[in-house]
Order: structure tokens, then sequence, then C-alpha cells
């Protein structure tokens, strides 16, 4: 087992192996509970199972949660309230909205802080302090005012993903648009080159690869903000609403799988991304 | 034409439409700028020194000193009218409003040129500017907040937080003490500590190195904050279900950079700890865990951030009736939007201290790191 798989596979049953064992010894308290009430006999196998069936278990066993998912994804129709895949619709879509108005925002400011000093200077801190702001501790407040102003649907949640995703994507920005190299620039300037060819003929080129690896990590913070976005609007719908209304009505099944489902899309919007990354690195002729 | 003097430009044009304009109405009687002799003085004075800049004759100190007076001056004077009663301020104050900014802004780019000899005097500078430009959101957000009439329930001015923040610093202190002594601080250190101590376990071992650290790598990008609910109804409603989701946020970003950390090292150097005979911790203690320390400090540096927002929204699924998260979520249902930014006041210290904090012990145990050389 030299390479990643193996390891990784290994890995994956051990976690899936530990989770089951705790979710035998989190629910058996319960289950003995029942037990001890209903006056039942039980042995140590009959126990095992029925922890692993509870209806509303401390912590659902993966095969509860696979099956929660099958039902709520396959099972229902997509545009029923209960479906799962309606659920996460509604959380991709903002997600993306606040991807995009982020990422551009994020390239815009990268841009004035590379060609304004003033700017370089007095907006590069407080960029980097802005996000030691708990920005999602906040989001309720931002919703309800944004609905107050009469700002609803999808705008309030995107803009939070839009403050978590922008940050990335400039400090990328900022090192990409420096990256090119003084000999570089140099060549430049003996063509003659305005400050707009630069630009497009050689600063953004090089800030490609920076770019996307920005957006890497701002398209996973945007669905956080997403999913922390949809709590306040009172567990309507989302992903985040599902999570509150699960935490609500005790169903930790229904929390377990809308969490799984977040790190599904989560893992599957990465990977877009960086899929979109080869894609464009090759037709620039940049991929190594 | 230079930046500055597109600015001084702008900031000239904008002072002379001012004095044109009208600049607002008190009680039904309209009064322009030659009503008002502080703002006239200071908008002639702008006028004239906009034109010192653009011809050139407006350098050096004097202009240095002149461009740190006039836009602060002026904003004072701004802020001062604001105080009248029953007005309807019109397009002449916000002519001269954008003035000052522009005025203001031309003092940064001055500081920003300049290329200082000492370390200190550039520290100072390095500090300054930053400064200003916050006094300036914060003076935007005060005059343009009260100019328009926004209904405070909306967005409050910052003065009116600063009051309110000045008023209740007892509740603040209890939702500090509460959130960020108790969740933050226990939950950040078990997380880091135990991340560290795992990763050194795998780094012992190649093949849980290769097996966990993908894993790592995805979880690290999941939305991990979805397990509060959990954790809340696992450890009940106290600061404990709070560290308990700081913990689970802060382990694998500490995790993952603490192995690509200890992996960074050369094999050179490894070869070199060899032939000094070094057993696995002396090499470890002396190299590797050292040449690990920008990736370690970049993770708690990471940490400090996540840690504040997972403890604060862990209180959204329940809480004893203390706590940051609990105050702007009760607050922001009693419309009580100033206390809801004094709290928002509260973590953004916290949060920017607690990074300046990581930074500056970043600074004294990475010194040797090329990052941090001057030269």
């Amino acid at each position: 087992m030299s390479g990643k798989t193996g390891p990784v596979i290994v890995v994956v049953c051990a976690i899936i192996g530990i989770w089951y064992g705790s979710a035998v010894m989190l629910n058996t308290a319960f289950q003995k509970d029942i037990y001890a009430r209903g006056n039942v006999e039980w042995t140590t196998s009959q126990l095992i199972t029925d922890t692993l069936a509870q209806e509303r278990p401390v912590l659902p066993a993966p095969h509860q949660v696979a099956a929660e998912l099958y039902k709520t994804t396959v099972l229902t129709k997509v545009t029923s309230k209960r479906s799962l895949v309606y659920h996460a619709w509604i959380t991709l879509s903002s997600t993306l909205m606040g991807f995009g108005i982020g990422s551009v925002l994020g390239i815009l400011l990268a841009v004035g802080i590379v060609h304004n000093r003033s700017l370089d200077k007095s907006l590069m801190p407080w960029i980097i302090s802005s996000q030691t702001i708990p920005i999602l501790a906040i989001a309720p407040m931002i919703i309800v005012v944004l609905n107050a102003i009469g700002i609803q649907g999808l705008l309030p949640k995107a803009f939070i993903s839009t403050y978590l995703s922008f940050f990335p994507v400039t400090v990328g920005m900022v090192k990409g648009l420096r990256s090119p190299e003084t000999i570089h620039l140099d060549l430049m300037r003996t063509y003659n080159a305005s400050n707009w060819d630069l630009f497009w003929k050689l600063r953004w080129p090089s800030s490609v690869p920076f770019l996307f690896t920005g957006m890497k990590v701002a398209i996973a913070t945007s669905l956080v903000g997403a999913i922390v976005g949809e709590l306040p609007t009172g567990a309507v719908e989302g992903l985040g609403a599902r999570l509150l209304a699960g935490s609500y009505y005790g169903q930790t099944v229904q929390i377990w799988s809308a969490l799984i489902a977040a790190a599904l899309l989560a893992a599957v919007l990465v990977s877009l991304v960086g899929l979109a990354n080869k894609v464009v690195l090759k037709r620039m002729g940049m991929a190594q | 034409m230079t930046f500055r003097n597109t600015l001084a430009l702008m900031a000239a044009v904008l002072c002379l439409l001012a004095l044109v304009l009208p600049m607002g109405n008190v009680a039904g009687i309209s009064l322009s700028l030659w009503d008002d002799t502080g703002l006239l003085f200071f908008a002639l004075v702008l006028i004239a020194a906009a034109t010192g800049i653009i011809s050139g004759k407006l350098t050096g100190r004097a202009a240095d000193i002149l461009m740190l007076v006039l836009p602060h001056a002026g904003a004072w004077y701004l802020l001062a009218r604001l105080d009248i009663a029953d007005q309807d301020l019109q397009s002449g104050y916000w002519c001269l409003v954008m003035a000052s900014w522009l005025a203001a802004w031309i003092f940064v780019d001055q500081l920003s040129a300049k290329k200082p000899k000492t370390l200190s005097l550039q520290r100072l500078y390095g500090v300054v500017v930053p400064v200003l430009f916050g006094v300036w959101l914060l003076l935007l957000w005060e005059i343009l907040v009260r100019g328009f009439g926004v209904p405070t329930v909306l967005l409050p001015p910052p003065s009116m937080i600063g009051v309110r923040f000045a008023a209740s610093t007892a509740i603040l202190w209890a939702d500090f003490q509460q959130t960020f002594l108790k969740a933050v601080l226990i939950g950040y250190a078990l997380g880091c500590g135990s991340a560290f101590l795992t990763a050194i376990l795998i780094d012992r071992v190649p093949f849980l190195q290769r097996g966990l650290l993908p894993i790592g790598n995805l979880v690290s990008a999941l939305p991990i904050i979805g397990v509060a609910p959990i954790m809340v109804m696992w450890f009940g409603f106290d600061w404990q279900s709070k560290a308990a989701v700081v913990i689970i946020m802060t382990f694998f970003p500490m995790l993952v950079n603490t192995v690509a950390g200890l992996s960074i090292s050369s094999q050179m150097e490894k070869d070199m700890m060899k032939t000094y005979a070094a057993g696995y911790w002396q090499s470890l203690i002396k190299l590797r865990l050292p040449s690990a320390l920008p990736f370690i400090f970049n993770a708690l540096k990471i940490n400090s951030t996540l840690a504040m927002i997972g403890a604060i929204v862990a209180e959204f699924f329940g809480t004893p009736i203390v706590g940051m998260g609990f105050r702007i979520s009760t607050e922001v249902g009693r419309m009580n939007v100033d206390m809801v930014w004094a709290e928002i006041a509260v973590a953004a210290l916290a949060g920017t201290a607690f990074y300046g904090v990581m930074n500056v012990i970043e600074r004294a145990c990475t010194f040797w790191h090329p990052s941090f050389r001057n030269g």
C-alpha cells in the first residue's frame, strides 16, 4: 500500500467502525431504560441491534443516516419540502450567488490594492482584520435588518457568503497580480506597454493559478455562510434550516443527514473548482 | 496627472459646487454655505490647498501638516452641523463631506509615498495609515447615517453604539467571560493541543499520514459548524458544548498544517542531523518542530477566528442566559440594535486582539524566517 487510496480506505473504514462503536455506546443507556420500563429480557446482541435502530438516537448509526439520505433524496419528489435535494438547492443557489459576488469583489479589491499605493497601505490591514470579526455571529442581524428594508430571499444570505468569500480571493489575487518577476515587468516596459497592457497581458494571466487557489477556499466558506445565514430565517428552507428544525424536534437522524448532505455538497463544489482550475490552466498552457 | 492631483482636483470641484449648491433647510428656511462661517472657511482653504497641490507649490512638510489638519477640522465642523435639529441636509453639504474625505485621502497618499529611513518611523506610518482609514470609516458612517436620517433600528450611528457600550460594560463583560474566556479559550487550547499531539503521532506512522491527510484536508473544507446542534444536544446548554464545537472546528486545520510543517525540512538538513547521531526526538525538537513553526502559527491564526465563530454560532442552538451569541440573538429580537452592535464591537475587538497576540508570539518564535527579515 504505497499509494494514497489504500490508506484512505483503511482510515475511512476505521472511522465508520468507530462511529458504529460509539453509536452503540452512546445509545445503550436509553435502550436499557426502555427495556427496564417494558420489563423486557435482553441479550447483548439484541441490545446492539436495537441501539442501532432507535428512532431518535443520541448518535444515529451510519446506515440510518444513509437510509434517511436515500429516502429524502431519491424516494421523495424533488419539489417536495421533505426532499433534501430541494433544501440543498436553496442553499446551493445562495452559496453560488455569494461566491460569485464575493469573487468579483475580491478581484476588484485586489486590482485596486495592486495599482494604488494608498489603498495598499490603508486597506490591506482592514481586509485582514475584517475576517477576525465573527461575521457569522451577526448573520441573523444582517438578515433581520435587510428584511426590514425590504431585501428578502437570496440576497441577505448571499451577503454573508460574499463577506466570507471575498477574503481568500483578495489575498490570493494580490499575491498573484504581484507574482510577475521584475524581469518580465521590465520586458513589458521595453515594449512600451501601457499599464492596461501590462495588466491584461502579464499580471492577469500570471495570477490565474492564485485566483483558483483562493476560489477553492472561497466556495467552501461561502457554503458555511449560506448555511449559517439560514438559521435565523426561522427554519423554513435550506440545509441550515434542516439543522435547526432537527435540533428543535430532537430529530438527530435529520440533523446528521443534513450535515452529510452539506459535506457532500462542499466536497463536490471544491472539486468542481479544482476541475475548472485544471481545465483553464491546460488551455492557457500553464499546466504542469 | 498623478493620482494625488486627481484627488485634489476632485476635492476642489466639489468645494466649488458646495459654494453654489443649497446646503440645507432649517425649519423651512433655505441655507447656503455662506451662512456657515466655519464650513465656508474650510471650503475656501481646501480650494486654495488643492490649487497649491495641483500647481506643485504645496509640497513637503507644509503639505503634510495642512492635509492632516484640514480634513479633520472640516469633519469636525460637518459633525457639529448634524446637531442642529429639524434640518434637511442637501447636496451642498454632501459635496463638502466628499471633499473632506478626498482631502484625507490626499494625506494618506502623501504618507504612503514616504520612504522613512528609520524602522520606528516606518512602523509609525504602518500604523497611522490604516488607523486613519478606520477613523474615516467611522466618520462617514456617523455622518451618512445621521445626515440621511437612517432609522437607528436598521443601523445606529457609531456614537450611539459607543454610548451603549460604555453604559453596559457589566453585561458585556459577563458575556465575554462566558463565551470567550470559557468556551473559546478552553476549546481552542484543547483543540489545537490535541491536534498537535495527533500530528506528531501521525508523523511517526507514514501509513496514517497518507491515509489521514487527504481526509483531514477534506474535513477542513466542510461546514463543520453544522455539528453545533449535535454538540448542544450531547453536552448541554453551558459552555462545555460550545467548547466542544470549538475543539472540532480547530482540530483539522491544526492537524493538516502541523503534518505539512513537519515534512518541510529538507533531506539535507535531516542528513546533517543524522551525522550528528541525533535520535528521533532530538531531530524533532531541534530541527523539525522549529521549521514547522510557520505552518503551526498559520493554523493557530486561522483557528483564532474559527474559534470565535464556532462558540458564538453554537450559542444560537441553546445556551444559558449569558453569552455573546445569546445576547446577539435576543437583542435582535427586541430590536435593540445598538446593544447588538456593542456586542459585535466586543467580538471584533476580542477577535482582532486574539489574532494580534498570535501574530506577536509568531514573530517572537519565528524571527529567523525569511518573511520577517528586513531588507
